[in-house]
């Protein structure tokens, strides 16, 4: 009894083997890969990241035995990078699952809703915008004792504006289409239609907003944590191995390097996978990126 | 036209209004307060809340709140709890210092973003375009503490081009005009370098994306029939089409570019507002939050503003379609 949804593009493009396409490809390789490290941490790198090591192996330099260098403690760098991307994926996923959940609620009960909704929704919407973001999240984080649950929080509580408007938007298109309006003729409830009719044919626009933000709260993660806000010790975190390592630039460079070289390939996996998926499922659109 | 502009300025007012009095109840509701950094058995209990006394700090929330508004509107935003100063004074401070290195940071970051999509319009030049955004895509990735703290490494502490920080040499009030200059060009590079670099391939991607479908327009085959050189028919009548979606960009990239400032300045020790900020945030120095939240609110406000009505003044379309639209 549903019309033909407008949307067979993406049924078609998620059809075959579509995880070989070349544009798909290098983001899929680097995002599945770190995926694996994160889940297999325990196994790949035996051993406790926290422990300390032997006096003799303080602030050691690369070599055969640590392939990236001890730290301060003479703990292995290499150990803690592969521990440590567990904290990274676990915030860009959940802080950015709560501010897809967010903005997508927020969008399509504006794009939908009465006029008056709509203006409001906007409204608070803006005025979040109107602010640098890493200031707010600053104020909040830094509020109460630092840990990984109020980093997801928050992040995830400043990160919804963008995709509000981006799901309104389309929002507001899809309302005007017939198979909308067959809906709406036949009485369905607003919820229904919204979640069984409009909703689907968001999907495209929402996980392409969703992997492209990902990599954006990683960066901010990693910034709180250099700054001592983020996870805390014996928590292993990239953003904090960098501070660990900023007083000994010239003589532990590696403390520095590696990690950072992390965070980079991280980020670079999740836009290249945002961009992949964009072109192939969002053909028309390259409009919206990522916010700060 | 004028009564969209009353209307509009009279939202930001309302916005940057609401805005502040949020931020106001948030840091008074969390817990902890300007004095606990004040060891509690140093002073006894009694002197503390003469402390709070003193400061206002025992007084209800509505109260505090109420002669907050009062006096910011006299224009006097209180002194700072941790340094005996005004506000004002800290902020007069503070923000040149941001101003200079956002405003030449944002320069930098135009010009590489331009330079990058011209480069992706010339069809002929395939191979530098896709050097170009794939160099220009990992420094997007890059987290700018990061990328500041390599360029300390290698450039400064490695091979000693730049100072590792600050604003100014040490001896700088006792160098003439002309060195003062080039000393605060010398300490101005390395963070500008960061600022610009991490971020330009966003504004070059939306201008790339911009550039290629007027480049599709039919006026442009039009002026290419007419025989008008590569060159003319680019910057005459493709790249002024192209810039009207970017004008909005500029307005959104203030609220961006401050937030890279409060990065930028942590790493490379630079006196503005973005540390300030961060160490006004540590110690719960409630005035100096307030004045910084106050103008980087304001700034951003005002920047969204500025595009819209640049926006509007560059493309009457714009005007008629927004009047039926909300």
């Amino acid at each position: 009894m549903t019309p033909t949804r407008p949307n067979d593009h993406f049924a078609r493009a998620l059809k075959g083997r579509w995880w070989l396409d070349a544009r798909l490809r290098p983001g899929l390789a680097v995002t599945l890969g770190l995926g694996l490290v994160a889940i297999m941490a325990p196994l790949l790198a035996p051993g406790d990241p926290a422990a300390l090591g032997a006096a003799a192996d303080r602030l050691a330099a690369p070599s055969s035995g640590h392939l990236l260098g001890t730290d301060l403690l003479g703990r292995d760098v290499l150990t803690r990078l592969v521990h440590g991307s567990r904290v990274s994926l676990l915030v860009g996923w959940v802080s950015v699952l709560v501010a897809i959940l967010l903005g997508t609620g927020v969008g399509l009960a504006a794009g939908l809703g009465p006029r008056w909704l709509d203006r409001l929704l906007m409204n608070v919407t803006d005025a979040f915008l109107a602010f640098p973001r890493i200031f707010l999240i600053l104020l909040l984080v830094s509020l109460t004792t630092p840990s990984l649950l109020l980093v997801m929080t928050v992040l995830g509580l400043t990160g919804w504006m963008s995709v509000a408007r981006l799901v309104r938007a389309e929002a507001l298109s899809l309302r005007e289409r017939d198979f909308v309006a067959a809906a709406r003729g036949l009485g369905l409830s607003a919820p229904r239609v919204a979640f069984i009719h409009v909703l689907p044919n968001l999907l495209p626009t929402v996980i392409v907003a969703a992997t492209l933000r990902v990599g954006g709260a990683i960066l901010a993660e990693s910034f709180l944590s250099f700054l001592g806000l983020g996870a805390q010790e014996p928590m292993v975190s990239w953003g904090a191995m960098i501070q660990q390592g900023r007083d000994y630039l010239l003589e532990g460079w590696w403390l520095t390097t590696f990690p950072g070289l992390a965070i980079a390939l991280t980020v670079l996996g999740y836009n290249l996978l945002g961009e992949g998926l964009r072109e192939k499922l969002d053909p028309r659109s390259s409009r919206e990126g990522r916010d700060g | 036209m004028i009564s969209w502009l009353a209307r509009r300025v009279a939202v930001s007012i309302l916005l940057v209004f609401v805005l502040i009095s949020a931020v106001f109840f948030i840091v008074r509701l969390a817990p902890g307060d300007p004095l606990d950094q004040v060891v509690e058995q140093e002073f006894g209990t009694d002197s503390m809340d003469q402390m709070r006394r003193q400061l206002g700090l025992d007084e209800s929330l509505s109260r505090q709140y109420v002669k907050w508004l009062v006096a910011s509107f006299r224009g006097d935003f209180g002194t700072s709890l941790r340094q005996q100063r005004s506000v004002g004074s800290i902020i007069g401070e503070a923000l040149p210092a941001t101003l200079l290195l956002t405003v030449t940071a944002y320069l930098l970051h135009l010009l590489l973003a331009f330079g990058a999509a011209l480069v992706s319009a010339d069809r002929s030049r395939r191979t530098l375009d896709q050097g170009i955004q794939g160099v220009g895509l990992t420094l997007y990735s890059l987290p700018a503490f990061w990328l500041g703290l390599m360029l300390i490494m290698l450039l400064s502490r490695k091979l000693g081009w730049f100072p590792a920080g600050g604003m100014h040499a040490p001896d700088a009030r006792f160098l003439d005009r002309g060195a003062w200059l080039v000393d605060l060009l010398h300490h101005l590079a390395l963070p500008v370098a960061t600022l610009a670099l991490g971020s330009f391939m966003g504004t070059a991607r939306h201008l790339r994306t911009s550039l290629a479908e007027v480049l599709d327009q039919d006026y442009i085959l039009s002026a290419r029939a007419r025989g008008l050189s590569a060159r003319r028919v680019l910057f005459n009548h493709a790249l002024r089409n192209a810039l009207l979606p970017v004008i909005t960009l500029v307005g959104l990239s203030l609220p961006f570019l401050l937030g890279g400032a409060v990065v930028v300045e942590v790493v490379f020790g630079w006196p503005g507002m973005g540390r300030v900020a961060i160490e006004a945030i540590w110690a719960r120095d409630y005035p100096v939050i307030m004045g910084t939240t106050l103008i980087s609110a304001l700034t951003v406000v005002a920047g969204s503003l500025l595009a819209d009505i640049l926006y509007r003044w560059a493309d009457p379309r714009v005007r008629l379609s927004s009047q039926e639209a909300r």
